[in-house]
Order: structure tokens, then sequence, then C-alpha cells
């Protein structure tokens, strides 16, 4: 089987799969990080939404190999282990932006993209930006409004 | 998905040769072609990686520009370019899917894979766009050869597509209430000599095609109104649960005023509509 070598959440992996592995195959069965969900498999309801390179990406229409030399960053990387959590999830928490949490994981990092592309955007624009997750329990207002929070956090930290 | 053997080619001779060997298969960012092998409609025994030898420059030159075929959706939406000269353009790869999607997807993949409801074909077939391959130049009209198929010989590779500069164009097209792709899609385009030309995407079941008798009506004056009493043949036209050939052809004339309308406007661009209200009017990001 072909050998693949990443950075995910900035520690070097090397492994074999086959040729056929999926990214979110690769990091929830081979790396063991479940937070990334797979909720459709047809690239459409983004629970499996990671970043490949900086950009947010669906990791089931991806093959593991294409991540060959690529840096991955997964919700497990978004703060480093006993750190403070990334603005975007306090965000989530203090807006109440999930209830059985499945989409969740997908979302922020959605979020998290959104606004390192767009800076502080409007509620419509994320709206529009959100098309590619989907969210069955909340009815996505407060998703919207913990990324309008977040963003802004994300900025003040910028500065 | 059946396993394969998988290359990462480290030029284009090398993906040329790969290629064209029995049974192989491109990949430039998979967002087609992986949903396809997930559902056994393409069963490839080798895959070849090509985003890393793929063209993605953007250029302006002799009154066309030209897109490197592995540019992806969100790099064309975002050019200064793209977004200044041909801002149908810019606006029609910013609203294709989604996001993560359009950070993977790439002009050549797109036009590739000749989807019924891609976004492309229809500004390829209207803007007069033309085809390179690593083996020649070929019109729009002559690449494109059904749905799901191009003029393209085993081994060949789509390598960038130049777009005429029109005067004016828009893009306008209406969601599929559950899966969001084109139910219609009309892209329209006065030429910089003054020929218009409308092309309809998602409409046919066998693909994207310019509306030869809007044209007409166009030539005479490029306003909505003057399509107000051209109508859209039936024979043809896709059926599905969501809208069937009567409603798809009426989707078809109306969209197709809006983008004349839109292309005369004051911010030309693309427009795109789902069932209740206007999702998003503009230039996308």
């Amino acid at each position: 089987m072909p050998d693949v070598s990443m950075t995910v959440n900035g520690r070097a992996v090397r492994g074999t799969v086959e040729g056929r592995t999926l990214l979110v195959e690769y990091l929830r069965e081979h790396l063991h990080l479940t937070g990334t969900h797979v909720g459709c498999d047809t690239t459409q309801c983004g629970a499996c939404v990671v970043h490949v390179d900086g950009l947010a990406v669906k990791s089931c229409t991806m093959l593991a190999l294409e991540c060959k030399g690529s840096a991955v960053t997964t919700i497990e990387g978004l703060a480093p282990h006993g750190a403070p959590l990334h603005p975007m999830q306090v965000a989530f928490g203090e807006h109440h932006a999930l209830q059985c949490g499945y989409c969740t994981s997908g979302m922020v990092m959605m979020a998290v993209d959104i606004a390192r592309r767009l800076g502080e955007a409007d509620e419509a624009t994320i709206r529009d930006e959100l098309k590619g997750n989907i969210c069955r329990c909340t009815g996505y207002h407060n998703i919207v409004k913990a990324i309008v929070a977040g963003a802004t956090a994300m900025a003040a930290e910028r500065e | 998905m059946r396993d394969f053997d998988y290359h990462w080619a480290s030029s284009l001779d090398e993906a040329r040769r790969l290629g064209a060997e029995e049974g192989a298969a491109f990949l430039a960012g998979g967002q087609t072609l992986l949903r396809d092998l997930k559902h056994h409609r393409r069963t490839p025994t080798s895959l070849v990686k090509i985003s890393g030898v793929l063209p993605r420059e953007i250029d302006l030159r002799d009154g066309g520009i030209t897109i490197g075929a592995g540019a992806t959706h969100a790099e064309i939406a975002v050019s200064e370019v793209v977004r200044e000269r041909l801002p149908a353009l810019a606006g029609l790869a910013g609203h294709i899917g989604d996001p993560a999607v359009r950070h993977r997807a790439t002009l050549g993949g797109a036009v590739v894979a000749h989807e019924v409801a891609g976004d492309y074909p229809p500004a390829c077939l209207a803007l007069g766009a033309t085809v390179h391959t690593t083996d020649r130049d070929l019109a729009a009209a002559e690449f494109f050869a059904g749905p799901g198929r191009t003029a393209l010989e085993p081994g060949e590779i789509v390598t960038a597509v130049t777009f005429p500069v029109p005067a004016k164009a828009a893009y306008v097209k209406f969601l599929n209430p559950a899966a969001r792709y084109a139910m219609a899609g009309v892209f329209v385009a006065l030429a910089a000599d003054g020929r218009p030309r409308l092309a309809v995407a998602a409409a046919r079941a066998d693909g994207a095609f310019r509306w030869r008798e809007a044209e007409a009506a166009l030539a005479a004056t490029f306003v909505g109104d003057a399509l107000r009493e051209v109508r859209m043949p039936l024979d043809g036209l896709a059926e599905d649960l969501f809208a069937d050939a009567a409603y798809r052809g009426r989707l078809a004339e109306v969209l197709a005023r809006r983008a004349v309308s839109l292309a005369n406007g004051a911010a030309p661009g693309v427009a795109v509509f789902s069932h209740g209200s206007p999702l998003r009017v503009g230039v996308a990001r």
C-alpha cells in the first residue's frame, strides 16, 4: 500500500493507506481523531470540514494521499491541548450554538475559515457561506450569532 | 469505492503518459470525480493526480482572460482581473457549491466533468471561450460533446481556458431546493463586436446549449423585454420531481430576461434565486 505523510495538528504523521482511503477515514480510523464527523459522505453536510494548508475542505471528498506534504488542522488542533479554547469555540458555547453537537466540529472549522477570509462578515454573508454546513437541530440562528461574535473576537485578537 | 493505484504526476508529460493507460483517470480537485467513484459511476484502476502540474495563473491579454485549469473556483472568484473585467464569471465561480468545495474544485475539472447542471459550460458557450489542452485549442462548442463527455482523447489534459472579455455579461441561476445546484441557469453576453450570445444550463437533459431564437431577438435590441415573446421549445427539456419540462422552460425564459437586465444594469454579475427570494445578487466576495 502507498505511503502517506503529512502534518496533522502540528505533528508529523506517516503511515500506509489504500489509494481509496478518504482523508476523513485516515483522520478517524488511523489517527483516532474522531472529532471530525461523517454526516453524509456526499459533500453536502459539512460535518467533516477540516483545514488543509489553511483552507476549509470537506475531508470526505479528498483522498488521504492528496494531503502528502500538507498541513491539516482538525477540531482537536484548533486550540492546543490544555490551552484555552479558540475564540470561535468559546463563542459557540456562549451563544448556545449547538444542541446535539454532531455538526459542530465542521461548523466551527468552517466558521474559523469564514472569519479568516472575510473578517467581520454580516449575518447575510455568514448564512450564505454556511450553504455547505447542515445543522438539523438549531435552526442556525445561534450558529450565525456565534460566528459573528467569534469573528469579532478573532479580529480583536489579531490587533 | 473500489481501490485504485494512485500516481502523483510530477510533469505534464508524465501525466499524459500515465493518463493514456487503460483504466486511468485524471484527478484534479476531485469534487466531481470522488463523488462518481463513491457511487461506482466510474471505476478507474488508476488515478493520476495532476493538480501539481496544471497551470493556475490568471492573465489578461489580447482582450481575453486566460485562466489556468488548476485555478480553483475560490481563486477565480477573488481574482482582481476577473472581478473587474468579467464580473459575471467571478460571481459564477463564487456561487458554485459551497466555500469548502470551491477551495478544492478547479476550472479544468469543472469543464471536463461537463455536468448537465454545471455553471461553467454555459459561460464558455456564451462567451465564446477557447479550451486549451496539451494537444490543441478547441472552441467551447467543439469541446463539449454531450453530458459528461468532451472531445478529449485519452491522455489529453485541459491546461487553460480563454474567455474573451465581453462588453456586457451576466449569469442568473435558480437553485434546486434540495441539492442547491442549478435547476436552470442562463449566461448572456454581448461580445465586444456587438454580437449577443445566450446559453442555458441544466434545462436540457443533453447539457448546456445556445438558445439561438433568444440570440436573434437580442441582436435587434439587447434588452430583457426583447425576449418577452420568445418561447423555449419544450422538446428535450429535462424533467424530474422538482420541475417538469413546461416549468423548466418557463424558468429558462424568465431567467433569460433577468440575465439581460442584469447585464445592462449598473452592477452586472451574477444573481442566484431560489424558491421565495434572491439569495445573492452581485459579484461574490
